[in-house]
């Protein structure tokens, strides 16, 4: 069966969307990649949708649910490379995604999920709870 | 039957000519064309004139006669239209001919022929001035047309004004057709040059209603989904009293009061610095000291 790779760097999780996306498919990114979360222990996940240029509401939708599941898992999301069209037709369909960060392209994407977990780490060991990371 | 129209035109060539040309000039008052121009179109519609009507039937200008006089007419009127002649003065290029025609038909018929001549003539004119008319009203929707296109592009430029930072200067009355073509060009560019910043300066817009700021900030929200922070600047005082009158929520987008302020805080986020000459000279001397103590050292 077709699935979207998932690959790991580091203490993050890398997905690049390079076929059309359907529900089936995006379902099975869903499952994949929260398990993929849980099992790495990630802090952050990137998902570069550069090559994808037809969206309709449930993928945007998707990508929304992905960010909150993350966020459940403590685990960043950062949505990069959202081509103009794809940007109008979620507007119009009036899904901006909130709680999604967005960057231009992948090398921002990931300053952008350091810099977020850097922020995150050093509140956390601010207030002295929590096993403190090695960042 | 064929009308003598033809016939006296081309005797009575000369004195028509300058009689028209005379009631005209009487007519339209101002000036906007050469003399010679219009005496040489004056000709020229005598010329066709005379040919339509020894050939066509009066009634109707859809015959191969007529096309000279059509295409004479298109092009008369069209350059009236272009050089700022009222419709009703355009269609008395046409109309002024009837005085002078009507009386020479009068003085060289017999009453009865004159009348039925009259009438052709009278057909032949009307339907010409409707013509005239119909081709100015033409060019000037082309010309609106053609103005409207212009605008639409020329109020929606996006310039690129650093490294990484896009300003887009709004000019004008912000509806869902131009927000579409602001949205579409803004983030078209944020993909060419890779901006993360884009200032969205409403200096020019006159008035912001909840429909504008919905505009607004739909655009915005497709930049961000890009990946790219937008900045507003430029809110004259009685909009920001607008926005909060109306209670329109702009809490989620920063907002700046003039385009420098903006300019300055795309730089602070870009992480970059303007400083004056002086000042660099400065910090690079103390640099060099610095080093060559460490150097002594």
């Amino acid at each position: 069966m077709e699935r979207i790779p998932i690959l790991r760097m580091g203490k993050y999780l890398l997905v690049t969307i390079q076929v059309d996306m359907h529900d089936r498919l995006a379902m099975q990114l869903q499952e994949d990649l929260t398990t993929r979360i849980a099992k790495e222990q990630s802090r952050g996940v990137l998902i570069d949708i550069s090559a994808l240029d037809i969206v309709d509401s449930f993928i945007g939708r998707m990508l929304a649910d992905i960010a909150g599941m993350s966020r459940v898992l403590d685990a960043q999301t950062v949505v990069v490379g959202m081509q103009p069209a794809v940007a109008i037709t979620l507007v119009e369909l009036g899904l901006s995604l909130h709680g999604v960060r967005t960057a231009l392209d992948v090398e921002r994407g990931m300053k952008l999920l350091e810099e977020s977990i850097g922020e995150a780490t050093r509140a956390g060991a601010d207030e002295g709870d929590g096993p403190g990371d090695e960042r | 039957m064929p009308t003598r129209l033809s016939e006296i035109i081309r005797k009575h060539q000369q004195t028509l000519l300058s009689e028209w040309i005379a009631e005209l000039k009487n007519a339209l008052g101002r000036k906007l064309i050469k003399d010679a121009e219009l005496e040489q179109q004056c000709s020229a519609f005598l010329k066709a004139l005379e040919q339509g009507a020894s050939h066509g039937e009066a009634a109707s200008l859809d015959n191969a006669a007529w096309s000279e006089m059509k295409e004479l007419l298109n092009n008369v009127s069209r350059s009236r239209g272009l050089a700022g002649y009222s419709p009703s003065e355009t269609a008395m290029f046409v109309f002024s001919f009837k005085r002078p025609l009507f009386s020479r038909l009068r003085k060289d018929l017999s009453a009865a022929e004159a009348a039925d001549e009259q009438w052709n003539a009278t057909l032949v004119l009307d339907q010409l001035g409707l013509l005239t008319t119909e081709t100015y009203q033409r060019t000037r929707e082309e010309l609106i047309t053609r103005q409207q296109q212009d605008m639409l592009e020329l109020s929606t430029p996006v310039v690129k004004l650093w490294d990484g930072v896009l300003a887009l200067p709004m000019i004008g009355t912000l509806d869902s057709a131009r927000t579409q073509v602001v949205m579409e060009t803004l983030l078209q560019r944020i993909v060419e040059t890779g901006s993360a910043v884009a200032i969205l300066d409403i200096t020019g817009v006159p008035t912001v209603d909840t429909l504008v700021a919905q505009h607004l900030l739909k655009t915005i929200a497709a930049a961000r989904l890009m990946g790219a922070d937008c900045i507003i600047s430029g809110i004259r005082p009685q909009i920001a009293q607008t926005i909060v009158h109306l209670g329109v929520d702009l809490g989620t987008v920063t907002t700046k009061a003039s385009l420098a302020d903006a300019f300055a805080l795309a730089l602070q986020r870009t992480g970059q610095t303007v400083i004056r000459v002086g000042q660099a000279r400065k910090m690079k001397e103390k640099d060099g000291e610095a080093k060559d103590r460490k150097e002594r050292e």
